[in-house]
């Protein structure tokens, strides 16, 4: 029988963690009881982005969206839905302020303003299915550059797209590809950086679990530009589903001869291996992340030299992170034009932004380049809960800085942002309600920070650590107001003097919560007054 | 699979240490890599028993004490502090009745503390062995805990 239903069921880790595969299950079995089971096809997708309304389903071909699904839920869309044709109406998203129900996923305003490049198969396809991919195009990338494209071309197209590294320093990632395809050193590897620590950030995440063949397809295609036959994954440990979603795609393109030897039939190699981490975040930094390939501890070393002069065992090595090379098919498909064509003057293309904290419609967006805070927040974040007003919002993570309230119309690119003292990162963006103590929130930032310290360099290990004891002094009361000049005068000396971008950058957190909530460390001091009403709490 | 076995399965190159580490663990009840382990693990990749500890000591996935079947991991990341991890952490040592870093007496559980799960969109959340979970409330905790204790019994 021919099936007249798809399920896209989503089965990212977050809607898993909230109860989708309970769903699932009772789902299947409601199928059977009423014998319906092979009218039905169930697909289970990568991320479809908007977590908050966890577990999510999309029956087609209707297109009905229906959120926070639990088990006894599944009763009712096998018995109203599909047998009867029948949508079910308390289980459709219901707009915040109009009440008006939508039907269609297309309708709600947290998909109308996204542009998705990224994340163009998260959601829609089977992550691993090889067949659904293709039928997305997939491959249709590699076989152009290996047939019709020299390795020169291939990066004279992603320089001429504009593209910048993704995972925080936005490096221009095709002046990135043509430094290791003109170093010499014989073998040389591509690696892509799958470790994704920044908390906030988890859009490497759903690609890896949503869309693996896409990051598969653009290392290979890597590979033949930079003249790499070797590439490595490296994915952290906590992401287990995106291992094991990325190792089934992996064995598949093996058997489809879409790695290995004499790829499509043309004179070129590509191997392609996992490696998993084991719980350190500093293996984030590139340097210490090929040292986690090799075996060693995951410490970081002075650059120069650079990893496309000498990297992975000694050799040349192009390391990007995942949303990076997510962009590449789509770049050699539709051309440097088009993408150059999306974002600002020299922040092309788009960005995937990872909303959290106080915020209605938490989840993956991604969206043009130098759209506003404003427009994350309200249009697409739907607000903050309860209607509480809007503080700051954290962007960067732990790397990153503040962007206050007045700030709040500031276009989200790479210029932009800086000029306001912080970074766009990996795209982590935790938003922040009157509810929160910026003291506090700076205190955990670099509580982070410490902890994951490596301790190779002084100025980190020590450096965080003293940092860390002045700012529990201010949130206890009990500091001094000539420490808060300690305060940054620590914080620059770090981030001149340590060793790796993430010491560099860790004193972040604090020197862009003192510059635009001075007076909140203040009253901390001199008033042992917390606005928030977070510290000088009684224990209990 | 024992640590013969699963040291067979890999090359003895220095490159495979975190595999074979992950691997060995992984087999044990205790869920620890023991002495006999990392001497084991430096012969046959023919590297120093320092170098194996070195290792096996800095990423925090690794352990060098005996835990629990389960490992509860609780993400005490910003984001999920933000949206009262603290609370649930503290749930968490109540309800168990363990410290950070210990295992419950009848070995059942450690409770240990993340970096970032990578799914703060669902914070407050956790992970026990491989498994994600989210939106976590003291209710939910109960839920789960049991559903673990029943698994066993049952």
């Amino acid at each position: 029988m021919a099936k007249i239903y798809n399920l896209l069921l989503c089965a990212g880790a977050s809607c898993i963690s909230s109860g989708g595969y309970s769903f699932r299950d009772k789902l299947v079995e409601e199928l059977k009881k009423h014998n319906i089971e092979n009218m039905v096809n169930i697909v289970e997708t990568g991320c479809v982005g908007i977590c908050e309304l966890g577990p999510v389903v999309i029956v087609y071909p209707d297109g009905v969206f229906y959120k926070k699904l639990k088990p006894e839920d599944a009763k009712d869309i096998v018995e109203e839905h599909l047998l009867k044709g029948r949508v079910v109406g308390r289980l459709l998203y219901k707009e915040k302020d109009s009440e008006k129900i939508v039907q269609q996923a297309s309708q709600i305003p947290f998909f109308q303003k996204q542009l998705k490049i990224v994340l163009r198969n998260c959601g829609i396809i089977n992550p691993e299915s090889l067949e659904e991919y293709i039928g997305k195009d997939g491959y249709s990338a590699l076989a152009k550059v290996l047939t019709e494209m020299k390795p020169e071309d291939v990066i004279k197209e992603i320089k001429d797209s504009g593209l910048r590294g993704r995972g925080g320093a936005g490096f221009p990632t095709g002046l990135k590809w043509e430094l290791v395809r003109n170093s010499k050193g014989g073998e040389k590897y591509v690696i892509c950086n799958a470790d994704e620590g920044d908390p906030g950030a988890f859009m490497d995440r759903s690609v890896l679990e949503g869309d693996p063949f896409s990051v598969i397809e653009a290392m290979t295609i890597a590979g033949y530009a930079v003249g790499a036959k070797q590439g490595y994954i490296y994915v952290r440990a906590e992401y287990p589903l995106a291992i094991k979603r990325l190792r089934s795609a992996i064995k598949k393109a093996y058997e489809e001869n879409l790695l290995g030897k004499n790829i499509f039939g043309q004179n070129f190699d590509f191997d392609l291996e996992i490696r998993v981490g084991a719980g350190a975040f500093v293996c984030g930094e590139e340097t210490a992340l090929m040292h986690s390939v090799e075996g060693q501890r995951g410490t970081p070393s002075p650059k120069p030299p650079f990893p496309a002069d000498r990297g992975l065992f000694g050799k040349p090595t192009l390391i990007n992170n995942v949303e990076t090379y997510a962009n590449v098919c789509q770049i050699i498909l539709k051309g440097s034009k088009w993408f150059s064509s999306i974002g600002t003057e020299k922040s092309k293309g788009t960005k995937v932004f990872a909303l959290a904290g106080a915020i209605n419609n938490t989840g993956l967006v991604e969206v043009p380049m130098g759209t506003t805070l404003k427009e994350m927040v309200y249009e697409i974040g739907g607000g903050l809960p309860n209607d509480k007003k809007f503080k700051a919002a954290q962007i960067g993570g732990p790397s990153g800085g503040c962007i206050p309230e007045e700030y709040i119309d500031t276009p989200l690119d790479y210029e932009s942002v800086k000029k306001l003292g912080t970074i766009i990162g990996s795209g982590g963006l935790i938003v922040m309600s009157e509810d929160t103590c910026m003291v506090d929130l700076a205190k955990y930032f670099l509580e982070f920070t410490q902890d994951e310290s490596c301790g190779k360099c002084p100025s980190c290990r020590i450096g965080t650590k003293k940092m860390l004891e002045i700012l529990n002094r201010i949130s206890k009361g009990r500091a001094k107001v000539e420490e808060l000049d300690l305060l940054i005068h620590l914080g620059e000396q770090i981030s001149k003097t340590a060793l790796c971008g993430l010491g560099q950058t860790a004193p972040n957190p604090v020197l862009s919560t003192l510059k635009y909530f001075k007076d909140e460390y203040l009253e901390h001091i001199n008033e042992k007054k917390c606005r928030a009403g977070v510290c000088f709490k009684k224990k209990k | 699979m024992n640590r013969e076995e699963i040291l067979k399965k890999y090359e003895p190159t220095r490159e495979n240490l975190l595999y074979i580490l992950h691997d060995i663990q992984d087999s044990k009840n205790e869920k620890y890599l023991s002495e006999e382990d990392l001497v084991a693990v430096s012969r046959y990749l023919k590297i120093s028993r320092s170098e194996v500890v070195g290792v096996a000591t800095f990423y925090t996935m690794f352990s060098v004490k005996k835990r629990g079947q389960h490992i509860i991991r609780v993400c005490v990341s910003p984001p999920c502090q933000l949206m009262g991890g603290n609370t649930i952490f503290n749930y968490l040592r109540k309800t168990l009745g363990v410290k950070e870093g210990e295992t419950t007496s009848d070995n059942m559980f450690t409770l240990e503390s993340s970096s970032c799960l990578g799914v703060c969109a669902v914070a407050p959340a956790m992970m026990i062995d491989d498994q994600m979970f989210g939106n976590l409330t003291p209710e939910k905790i109960d839920e789960i805990i049991t559903r673990y204790r029943e698994k066993k019994n049952g």
